[in-house]
C-alpha cells in the first residue's frame, strides 16, 4: 500500500479544496460529544474524537431510503431509485471502518443490494487511527484497533505530520488531484506501524474480554440457556436504542407511502430493530420472539455467532456505543461475554 | 453488481378469483412481462405485493404441473390481505420471487406420503400434494389427514371430493368443534393418526398448519416411529425481504426465507424457538 504524508497544518486546508468538489461529512463537536455532520470548513474537523454518538452508517444505509417509485392505475409504473451522490466521510476509526466491512460483505452476498452497493460505491471512506479511547470502547478485544480495508485512505497522527496510507485507486486519485504527493520515508512508516501497535492499549485495562475471541462463539453455543439472558432482560425497555446506534445493525423495514394525489407513491425502507417488540410478530397475531429475554438474547448470538457462522466475521466491533446508549444498562457485550463466560467456566474446561 | 433491485417486484395479472372460505380468498395470477411461468417448486412462496399498501410472504398453493398460472389463497388477517381481498379480476399485483426451499419431491419418489395439514397448512401442502397425484406412479402411499376447527373452515371442497372417491388417496378428515351432518372424525389433527397404519420407515410426513400444531404432531410422528430424517414441517415467520437482508425471519442462525420455509425436522430438532 503506497504511503504519503502531509504536514499537520495543512490538513484543514486539504478538506477546503475537497468540499469545494464534494460534499463532506466529518466529525465535529456537539455538546461536548462528538458527531458525524457536514464539514463547511475543513477547521471544523475534529481529529481528536474518542467515539461519535452514531457511527457513519448512516451515510451508506440512511435510515430511510426509497427503494423505488410507482404509479398507481391502469399502466403501473416502477422505477427503481439508486444513489448517485458521492460524500466523503471525514474520519472514521478502525472499529467503524470493519464495521462497514462488515455491512459490505453482507449486502454484496447472494442476492446483491444494488441500493446499497451504489451508496458505498459513491462514498470515500477516510478512516483515521485512534488518538484515544471511549470510556466503554473495547474495540482491541474485538480485534478492531486497526483494519487493512475499508477505506480510500487512512491518516495517522505522528504528532507533526499525518502518515496517509492509501487503500483504493480512488482515495490515490483524490489526494493526486489535491496536490498530496510527497511520499512517506521508510522511518515515517515504521513510525506509523508502532503507533498503530500501540492502539489495542487505548481502551481502557477494565474493558477487555477475559478470554480469547475465537471462544465467543462456543461460549455462546453453550450459554443458550442460562439465568443470564432472562435476569438482565428483565430491565430491557424494548427500546431498541442498542440497535439504533450499533454501526452493524441492519434490520430493515420496508413500507409504502402514497403521495396526495393517490396517483403515485413509493416503496421504502427504515431502519428496524430485534428489540423492538414487534420485531418477529406476522399477521396472523404470532410472535416468534415476543419474551423480551428472547429478543435480548438474539442480538447477544447475532454478534457473536450467527452472523459469524453465516459471513466468516463477528457483528461487534467493540465500539461500546450500545452500552453508552442503555438506559439500564444491560446491554454491554463486555459485561455479558464475561459474566456468560465466568458461569460457564467449569463447563468449558471439563468439556 | 446485480442488474436490478432485489425489492422491485414484476407486475402480475389477477386472471380468477374465487372466495374459498369466509375469511380466504384463491387468486389465479398470470404474469404480466412475458415470462413463462414462475418457475416455483412446491413449498416455495412470493411476496406479492399492493402498491401503495405493501409486501406480503404469500405461499403457491398450486403445483408447477397444473400450468403457467399459478394459484395463491390468501387469509384476509393483515393490512395487504385485507386489500388484496379488494382487488378484482384484471386487477395488477406485484410479485417476487420464488423464494426458499421446497417440499422434498425427490427424496420422497418411492416412499408412502402422509401428508399432516392443519387449517390453512393445506395451502401450501395442496402444490405438493397436486404434484404428486400429477405423477402418481412415482409415490407409494398417499395419506392425508386433514383438520380444521369448524366445517366452514375447510377449503377446495371441489378438490376434498375428488380425494375422497380416488381410491390411491387415503384422507382423514377431521373437525374440532363438528356440526351436525359432520360425520368424520372429531377432534384435534393429532387424532388422526391412529386411523391408518403406516409402514413408518418407509412414509415421508410433511406437516404444515398453525405454529401450536407442530409439537403435537411431530409427538405423534415420532410416536409412530417415523423418523426424524423423514419429517418435513414448513414453518412460517415474518419473511420481509426474501433475500435473507432484513433480519425479521431468523430462527438462530437460519434465515427462513432462504433456508426454509420447508426444512427437514432432523435439521432443526433442538434449535431454540424454531418450534
Amino acid at each position: 500500500m503506497e504511503v504519503r504524508v502531509l504536514i499537520k497544518s495543512q490538513l484543514s486546508s486539504l478538506i477546503d479544496r475537497i468540499i469545494e468538489h464534494v460534499p463532506v461529512v466529518g466529525v465535529k463537536q456537539k455538546e461536548g460529544k462528538y458527531v458525524y455532520a457536514k464539514l463547511d470548513q475543513g477547521k471544523e474537523f475534529c481529529p481528536d474524537f474518542d467515539v461519535t454518538v452514531q457511527s457513519p452508517k448512516e451515510f451508506i444505509f440512511p435510515p430511510r431510503e426509497t427503494l423505488f417509485d410507482f404509479t398507481l392505475g391502469k399502466d403501473m409504473q416502477l422505477n427503481p431509485h439508486y444513489s448517485k451522490d458521492t460524500l466523503v466521510i471525514w474520519g472514521v476509526h478502525p472499529y467503524d471502518i470493519k464495521a462497514i466491512n462488515i455491512l459490505d460483505a453482507i449486502f454484496r452476498d447472494t442476492h446483491q443490494d444494488k441500493h446499497y452497493l451504489m451508496r458505498r460505491e459513491n462514498t470515500f471512506i477516510v478512516g483515521i487511527d485512534p488518538l484515544r479511547a471511549s470510556e466503554k470502547s473495547f474495540w482491541s478485544s474485538m480485534e478492531a484497533d486497526k483494519v487493512d480495508k475499508g477505506f480510500d485512505f487512512i491518516l495517522t497522527d505522528l504528532g507533526d505530520e499525518y502518515i496517509i496510507t492509501i487503500g483504493t485507486q480512488k482515495g490515490r486519485d483524490m489526494l493526486d488531484k489535491h496536490g498530496v504527493s510527497n511520499l512517506a520515508s521508510e522511518t515515517q512508516i515504521k513510525a506509523r506501524d508502532r503507533v498503530r501497535e500501540k492502539q489495542k492499549d487505548l481502551c481502557l485495562s477494565n474493558r477487555k474480554l477475559n478470554f480469547p475471541l475465537k471462544m465467543l462463539p462456543y461460549l455462546l453455543m453453550k450459554g443458550e440457556i442460562n439465568k443470564l439472558w432472562k435476569e438482565k432482560a428483565e430491565k430491557c425497555f424494548s427500546c431498541g436504542s442498542c440497535n439504533l446506534v450499533c454501526p452493524t445493525c441492519y434490520c430493515f423495514d420496508v413500507q409504502d407511502e402514497v403521495d396526495i394525489t393517490l396517483t403515485r407513491g413509493e416503496r421504502y425502507r427504515v431502519w428496524d430493530g430485534c428489540l423492538l417488540e414487534n420485531f418477529a410478530l406476522v399477521a396472523t397475531g404470532e410472535n416468534f420472539r415476543g419474551e423480551k429475554y428472547q429478543r435480548y438474547r438474539h442480538r447477544f448470538y447475532r454478534k457473536g455467532l450467527y452472523l459469524k457462522k453465516k459471513y466468516g466475521q463477528f457483528a461487534c466491533v467493540g465500539c461500546g456505543r450500545c452500552a453508552t446508549a442503555c438506559l439500564p444498562d444491560i446491554a454491554d457485550p463486555v459485561d455479558i461475554f464475561n459474566t456468560l463466560f465466568n458461569s460457564l467456566k467449569g463447563v468449558l474446561i471439563h468439556g | 453488481m446485480a442488474n436490478n433491485s432485489i425489492y422491485k417486484p414484476e407486475l402480475a395479472e389477477l386472471v380468477r378469483i374465487e372466495q374459498l372460505t369466509e375469511y380466504e380468498k384463491l387468486f389465479e395470477i398470470a404474469l404480466a412481462n412475458g415470462r413463462e411461468s414462475l418457475g416455483h417448486l412446491p413449498g416455495q412462496f412470493v411476496e406479492v405485493s399492493v402498491l401503495g399498501v405493501g409486501e406480503a410472504p404469500i405461499s403457491v398453493s398450486s403445483s408447477p404441473t397444473r400450468g403457467k398460472n399459478f394459484e395463491l389463497v390468501v387469509r384476509k388477517v393483515g393490512n395487504v390481505t385485507k386489500v388484496l381481498h379488494e382487488l378484482r379480476t384484471g386487477d395488477q399485483v406485484g410479485i417476487r420471487g420464488p423464494f426458499g426451499t421446497h417440499f422434498p419431491l425427490e427424496e420422497a419418489e418411492g416412499k408412502d406420503l402422509l401428508f399432516v395439514a392443519g387449517g390453512i397448512g393445506l395451502i401450501p401442502l395442496r402444490s405438493f400434494i397436486q404434484y404428486v397425484l400429477d405423477n402418481r406412479h412415482k409415490y407409494g402411499r398417499v395419506i392425508i389427514f386433514y383438520g380444521c376447527k369448524t366445517l366452514p373452515e375447510q377449503l377446495f371442497l371441489d378438490e376434498l371430493k375428488k380425494w375422497r372417491r380416488r381410491e390411491d388417496v387415503e384422507l382423514v378428515e377431521t373437525l374440532d368443534n363438528p356440526c351436525r351432518q359432520w360425520k368424520g372424525n372429531v377432534g384435534v389433527i393429532t387424532t388422526c393418526f391412529p386411523k391408518v397404519k403406516i409402514d413408518p420407515e418407509n412414509t415421508i410426513c410433511t406437516v404444515v398448519g398453525p405454529p401450536v400444531m407442530y409439537k403435537f404432531c411431530l409427538i405423534e410422528a415420532r410416536a409412530q416411529g417415523i423418523p426424524d430424517d423423514n419429517i418435513y414441517l414448513s414453518l412460517e415467520r415474518r419473511m420481509k425481504c426474501g433475500v435473507g437482508k432484513c433480519g425479521h425471519c431468523q430462527i438462530n442462525h437460519i434465515y427462513v426465507c432462504q433456508d426454509g420455509p420447508v426444512f427437514k425436522y432432523s435439521d432443526i430438532r433442538g434449535l431454540e424457538e424454531a418450534i
